[in-house]
């Protein structure tokens, strides 16, 4: 069994969907981070067998937007003094601003220096459309 | 300030007033002939579109405006790298109100964004076409009193065209529809179209493919192209191109007051003998165009401020 140091102030990503974890640290940007940040994949989840847990040192507050969009099914657990202070569960949003590119080589997107702007169409499958050209974002976008 | 990207920027209550001044346009259109004076209309085309432009020029001088602009991206100041954003933030200066065709799809949007006129999407590749869905619904307007309460066949290429989507996605919002998708397998609506758009609306629909097996049902048959190169082979081609070419024979099952549209340009998706055919409604439906987007040049300018306006 694998060891990692529990956090005295810092947020933990939990149960995250097996194999999700690295795109959670891509989209939420952990790599400009200068602090600690610890990606454990595969950890043993007794509801669904397996899961990935994020842990980030000294950061408050992510953008929870973006995990709702990869996976909302994680929880952010906010932790504060070694204590856990709260506990958050990410919404599907409504729009992704700036989150994911349109691959619709047709799109306006793809010549002008615009937002990457989404909407939710279809929230029962988790179905986003650019807001520009309504190209359904491919679902490998989640990760 | 309003513009007109998507065919749903204006809700039903408004897109029946505008499609009442246009009859009235039509009805009378000496009373409207200065009524644009003093203003000009720019016609932004990034790509050609000789028929679009020249019934949104034809709109304007109608009523008594100027326009100008340019029908190609060669000719446009896109051909020296200026964003479409930097194009319309110019012409907010040289003109009024502007109408916008480009080969990108949401451009039109972007340059709503950054417009100081009102913007009219005059078609963004294969994605809107705004002014043709209103041209669509003043025709079925005009040929059955009503948009609603109407059985349409909506008959060839359901899967990439346009104007077809479009036209749904309005109707829907009508009540009493009945919607028959007559197309060959290859091309029938996108699953968007059925679970998004039909399906969540509650009105009926159904898909065949022939359109000899629904005739009788229609209201109104809209007609579009079934282009050879969207079949992956020959053979299916050959055994289906008949199916989606509307002849006298096919129409003898039909109602005495069908209503055949088409957006044009046709091929021979439509045999030149139905055109006598007093239900041949598809070059009238054209002409309609203009009133539509005179009364829509007016209408965004607020020179017929109760046409767009806030709903309780």
């Amino acid at each position: 069994m694998l060891n990692i140091d529990s956090i005295e102030n810092g947020i933990v990503i939990d149960h995250i969907t097996a194999g999700r974890g690295m795109r959670v640290y891509e989209l939420l940007e952990l790599h400009k981070l200068d602090t600690c940040v610890a990606i454990i994949r595969n950890a043993r989840s007794s509801k669904f067998g397996k899961k990935d847990i994020i842990k980030i040192e000294g950061v408050m507050d992510i953008d929870l937007d973006v995990l709702g969009f990869i996976d909302d099914h994680a929880t952010v657990c906010v932790i504060r003094d070694g204590q856990l202070a709260e506990k958050k569960r990410p919404k599907l949003p409504r729009r992704l601003v700036n989150i994911v590119k349109c691959r619709n080589p047709r799109c306006v997107t793809s010549a002008e220096d615009v937002e990457q702007e989404f909407y939710l169409c279809d929230e029962e499958n988790h179905r986003y459309r650019c807001r520009y050209c309504e190209q359904l974002l491919d679902g490998s976008s989640r990760g | 300030m309003r513009h007109l990207i998507d065919p749903l920027d204006f809700t039903v209550s408004e897109t029946e007033r505008l499609l009442g001044l246009a009859q009235q346009i039509m009805d009378r259109p000496g009373d409207f002939a200065r009524r644009c004076e003093g203003r000009i209309l720019a016609t932004l085309f990034f790509e050609p579109s000789t028929r679009t432009r020249l019934s949104f020029e034809s709109a304007m001088l109608r009523l008594g405006g100027q326009v100008l602009g340019f029908s190609s991206a060669q000719s446009s100041s896109a051909s020296k790298g200026e964003s479409v954003a930097d194009t319309i933030r110019m012409i907010s200066g040289y003109a009024d109100i502007a109408a916008m065709r480009h080969f990108k799809e949401g451009a039109p949007l972007v340059a709503s964004r950054y417009a100081k006129i009102p913007v009219i999407n005059a078609g963004d590749g294969g994605h809107q076409h705004p002014t043709q869905t209103l041209t669509d619904l003043f025709m079925i307007r005009r040929s059955r009193g009503k948009a609603g309460g109407l059985t349409i066949g909506l008959c060839g290429d359901l899967k990439f065209g346009r104007t077809v989507h479009s036209l749904i996605k309005s109707l829907v919002r009508y009540p009493n529809m009945r919607f028959v998708l007559i197309s060959p397998e290859e091309l029938r609506a996108p699953g968007y179209i059925l679970k998004e758009v039909l399906a969540p609306s509650g009105h009926p629909y159904t898909e065949v493919l022939r359109m000899e097996e629904v005739m009788p049902q229609l209201d109104v048959l809209y007609m579009t192209r079934v282009q050879r190169e969207r079949f992956f082979n020959e053979e299916d081609y050959v055994r289906l191109k008949d199916s989606y070419i509307l002849t006298p024979e096919k129409l003898r099952a039909a109602k005495q007051d069908l209503a055949i549209l088409h957006p044009l340009p046709r091929v021979n998706e439509i045999h030149k003998a139905v055109d006598e055919d007093p239900r041949a409604l598809y070059f009238e439906q054209a002409r309609g165009g203009v009133f539509v987007r005179m009364a829509l040049i007016l209408a965004l300018l607020g020179l017929e401020p109760d046409i767009l306006r806030e709903e309780n």
